[in-house]
């Protein structure tokens, strides 16, 4: 019977080929607005690191004054000071410090020119921390951390540059004129949303491809390639800036469990209440403890067109949906006679209800599948829309498809309902007698 | 000549179809017009001037390798020497940032030294004597730094300088009676003063983000280069010769010195895909809700013809009887368009309603203005016209209905 409606509804859309074709048209044009535009929502407000997300602490402490703060939230960053104690005290499982650097690579080669690469300055246990894979080697040890050791670890991209994709632990490279030795390469990784940084990447960016001990780059001076923010100023040279109220480090703790969260926190407020009897603070402890979810979400990472945008298109597929119930409706009230017949000759109310809801599954597979071109196209002009790093998220895949498709007909028949409702109702008496 | 009260209680039979029309005109209303809104703001934001002459200008970012701070003024003095000899160059100069680059430094500055609250918040260009004419800025009153002004400085020993340049917009903010040139400005946090020796008369911060919106013409030039690997190059070039330079610059520099990083990715740009890069996702919006726009006015339209085709054709017998009875072409015709106005009509002051609501609601979620009424007026009128214009292929068909109609059976 399925077969039988559905090759019915095929031959029904050829009858009134217009009223078809402005269906479908609705449905394909609404359905691939709201998938292009949640193609990318849903790149942007991915979850980089689902498997620890919930172990994964961004620290904030108030290390300024209430009127300085936005609205009573404790800076995004961290001065020295504070990550230093945090450091020191070790509370968490594991813990890193870090910042965004820019040296440059110098090539063994004197005829190839310096490499620019996105680098950070951190702790040897982040890279454990954020489940980064390595290729050859591993991450540097606490030991090298604490004695401000030259070491690196290096990206895929960089060692294929520089040593041909060839196992290069041991190995020393150059950055700004200093040796450091390789520990480690690095696989893929790539999360995106860059979680641990959105403050200085702003959430998207190019794979970090280059990693040295936070206590080396502080011994050679590198200043922030990211935001500095003082909101006094910090008095000349470094010493007076690295001890200033300036704040330009991230600082992650990993804590398993619940349990550990609390307690973290606890010894956190502890620490801001010895501040305060200290007189470095002259206000009552105010910080937070954010996951990596929480984190991105407190720093806006889904831009506010990604979000604009999925809500015009979702109220374009509302209209396109109310015009498929008018058009829907028109379609079958016309085809009244030939259900007065049908019925007449003892077709059930759910037999009507079968073939008119068949029907409008297949314009809305038609739809779905206009819906999908449309789509196709639309992914590849997100760039024209959005910012490459967010573009190149946004793509095409498997479950994309699927749930194109599967939105176009549920949403057809969900339109269909009362339009087939109408037609189910149609007195065959009455109709046969116009006749 | 208007028939109203027999169209109403036709419509009454037609509960479903009338609702259906004017639901989606009501919800067509509500999301053009914030839509429109947002075109409006859009291109409003990324058609304001940077101020600079921005044909025949081009950015270069340079990063020096493994350079000493000491050593980067002479490192800097020497490629500008080289630039500025370049057949083609007419002028290049170094500076931290410059407008739509996105990073900079802001400040605050006020009028006083002791004065708790801050005046005015500005970007800081630290640059040199040869900034306004590669800018293309125009200096409106005073006059430019002089060469003997110029120092270098390293950027965490920077205090205050004895001289500035400042944006008219600038300068109104802090001496709104127009009396700023020769006054002086303070730092927050210092006590030496500025002098005013110059006003431009526009010059945009690097931000063009909402928060940047409320100081985005307050600029002050520093006559101070900054020591340090970060600088950019702005090269302003001839008619007709920015093609080329785009490609000789860099290479000239390289040859100057190798040990510097320009980078692969918007290293060398024109000012043109500088602003291009800038206001992307504004014209991307804008674009967008554009062609959304014009797609659901389009599906409205043919859904309204759609559903008015069919009540023409389960209506033909009325029709006939109404001119046989002596209802004049001119009479059905009128009847369909009337018809329709009146759905139209409840179907704005629904989607009037739903368009401010939906307006408020961006407004406190998003950074958004308040909708301004007159898109609202604007758009009914564009959604009732719409409807007459959708009515009037079906309306005709009906009119042309023969009287002969009446007598037949179906």
């Amino acid at each position: 019977m399925f077969a039988y409606y559905f090759q019915l509804g095929l031959r029904s859309l050829r009858r009134n080929p217009l009223l078809t074709a402005l269906m479908v048209m609705a449905i394909g044009f609404g359905v691939a607005a709201s998938m292009i535009t949640y193609s990318v929502f849903r790149a942007t407000s991915n979850n980089p690191i689902p498997q620890k997300s919930d172990q994964l602490y961004a620290v904030q402490i108030a290390n300024w004054k209430a009127e300085d703060l936005d609205q009573g939230e404790p800076p995004p960053a961290l001065t020295y000071t504070d990550a230093m104690a945090f450091m020191q005290a070790h509370k968490a499982k594991r813990q890193t410090a870090l910042y965004p650097i820019a040296p440059s690579v110098i090539p063994a080669d004197a005829s190839r020119l310096p490499i620019e690469e996105n680098s950070y300055a951190w702790y040897g246990d982040a890279f454990a921390m954020f489940d980064i894979p390595f290729l050859y080697g591993g991450p540097w040890t606490q030991a090298q951390d604490d004695a401000r050791a030259a070491v690196v670890v290096i990206g895929k991209k960089l060692n294929d540059k520089l040593f041909n994709g060839k196992d290069s632990v041991g190995k020393t490279i150059n950055l700004d004129g200093h040796d450091y030795r390789i520990t480690g390469v690095i696989g893929e990784w790539d999360p995106q949303p860059l979680f641990f940084d959105p403050v200085n990447t702003g959430g998207f960016g190019d794979p970090i491809g280059l990693f040295i001990p936070f206590t080396r780059a502080i011994d050679l001076q590198m200043t922030t390639a990211g935001n500095n923010n003082c909101n006094e100023t910090p008095g000349t040279g470094w010493d007076n800036w690295l001890h200033s109220e300036c704040i330009w480090i991230e600082y992650w703790a990993e804590l398993p469990t619940q349990a550990d969260a609390d307690a973290y926190k606890r010894w956190l407020t502890g620490y801001a209440a010895e501040q305060q009897r200290a007189g470095r603070f002259k206000w009552a402890p105010n910080v937070r403890l954010r996951n990596v979810t929480e984190w991105l979400d407190f720093q806006k990472v889904v831009p506010p067109e990604s979000k604009i945008s999925l809500l015009v298109s979702l109220g374009f597929l509302l209209i396109c949906l109310v015009n498929t119930i008018g058009l829907l409706l028109a379609k079958f009230m016309r085809r009244s006679p030939e259900i007065g017949v049908r019925r007449a000759l003892g077709a059930s109310r759910r037999e009507i209800y079968a073939q008119f809801l068949i029907e409008a599954g297949t314009v809305g597979l038609t739809g779905g599948v206009l819906g999908l071109l449309l789509t196709g196209l639309g992914v590849l002009g997100v760039g024209w829309v959005f910012d490459e790093q967010i573009a190149r998220l946004a793509t095409l895949d498997v479950s994309l498809i699927a749930l194109t498709i599967v939105a176009a007909v549920l949403a057809t028949l969900l339109a269909a309902f009362y339009p087939t409702w109408r037609a189910a109702q149609v007195q065959p008496a009455w109709q046969l007698k116009s006749n | 000549m208007l028939q109203i009260k027999p169209i109403l209680a036709a419509l009454k039979r037609h509960k479903a179809g009338t609702v259906l029309i004017a639901l989606q005109i009501a919800l067509t209303l509500a999301i053009v017009c914030n839509a429109l809104f947002i075109i409006q703001q859009r291109t409003e934001h990324l058609s304001r001037p940077t101020g600079m002459t921005e044909t025949n200008l081009l950015t270069v970012a340079n990063r020096w390798v493994g350079a000493d701070d000491k050593a980067t003024p002479s490192l800097g003095k020497t490629d500008l020497e080289a630039l500025r000899r370049m057949p083609g160059v007419v002028d290049a100069t170094l500076t931290n940032s410059y407008p739509l680059r996105g990073g900079g430094w802001s400040t605050s500055v006020n009028t006083t030294p002791e004065a708790k609250k801050e005046m005015a918040h500005t970007t800081l260009y630290f640059t040199d004597d040869h900034a306004l004419a590669a800018m293309g800025a125009k200096l409106v009153a005073g006059r430019n730094f002089r060469p003997s002004e110029i120092e270098w400085v390293d950027a965490k020993e920077f205090q205050t300088t004895p001289v500035v340049i400042v944006t008219k917009a600038l300068a109104d903010k802090l001496y709104p009676d127009g009396s700023a040139l020769g006054k002086v400005l303070y730092h927050s946090g210092h006590t030496k003063p500025s002098t005013i020796i110059g006003i431009v008369e526009r010059l945009q911060v690097p931000w063009t983000g909402t928060w940047a919106s409320n100081f985005a013409e307050n600029t002050i030039l520093i006559p101070r280069l900054l020591t340090g690997n970060f600088g950019s190059y702005l090269v302003r070039t001839q008619p007709g010769q920015l093609e080329r330079l785009t490609k000789a610059v860099p290479k000239l520099l390289i040859q100057t010195n190798r040990m510097r990083v320009i980078p692969e990715e918007r290293g060398v740009r024109t000012f043109a895909q500088v602003r291009e890069q800038a206001y992307k996702s504004d014209r991307g919006m804008a674009i967008l809700m554009g062609v959304v726009c014009a797609v659901l006015l389009a599906i409205t339209a043919a859904g309204i013809v759609g559903l008015t085709s069919f009540w023409v054709g389960q209506r033909r017998k009325q029709i006939g009887v109404r001119r046989a009875l002596g209802a004049t072409k001119h009479d059905i015709l009128s009847y369909f368009l009337t018809e329709n106005l009146l759905i139209g009509a409840g179907g704005v002051i629904v989607g009037a309603a739903l368009a401010i609501g939906m307006n408020l609601w961006l407004v406190s979620h998003f950074e958004m203005e308040r909708l301004s009424l007159l898109y609202v007026a604007a758009g009914v009128i564009a959604l009732l016209l719409l409807g007459q214009g959708a009515v009037l292929a079906p309306a005709m068909k009906a009119s042309r209905v023969p009287p002969v109609e009446a007598t037949r059976s179906v």
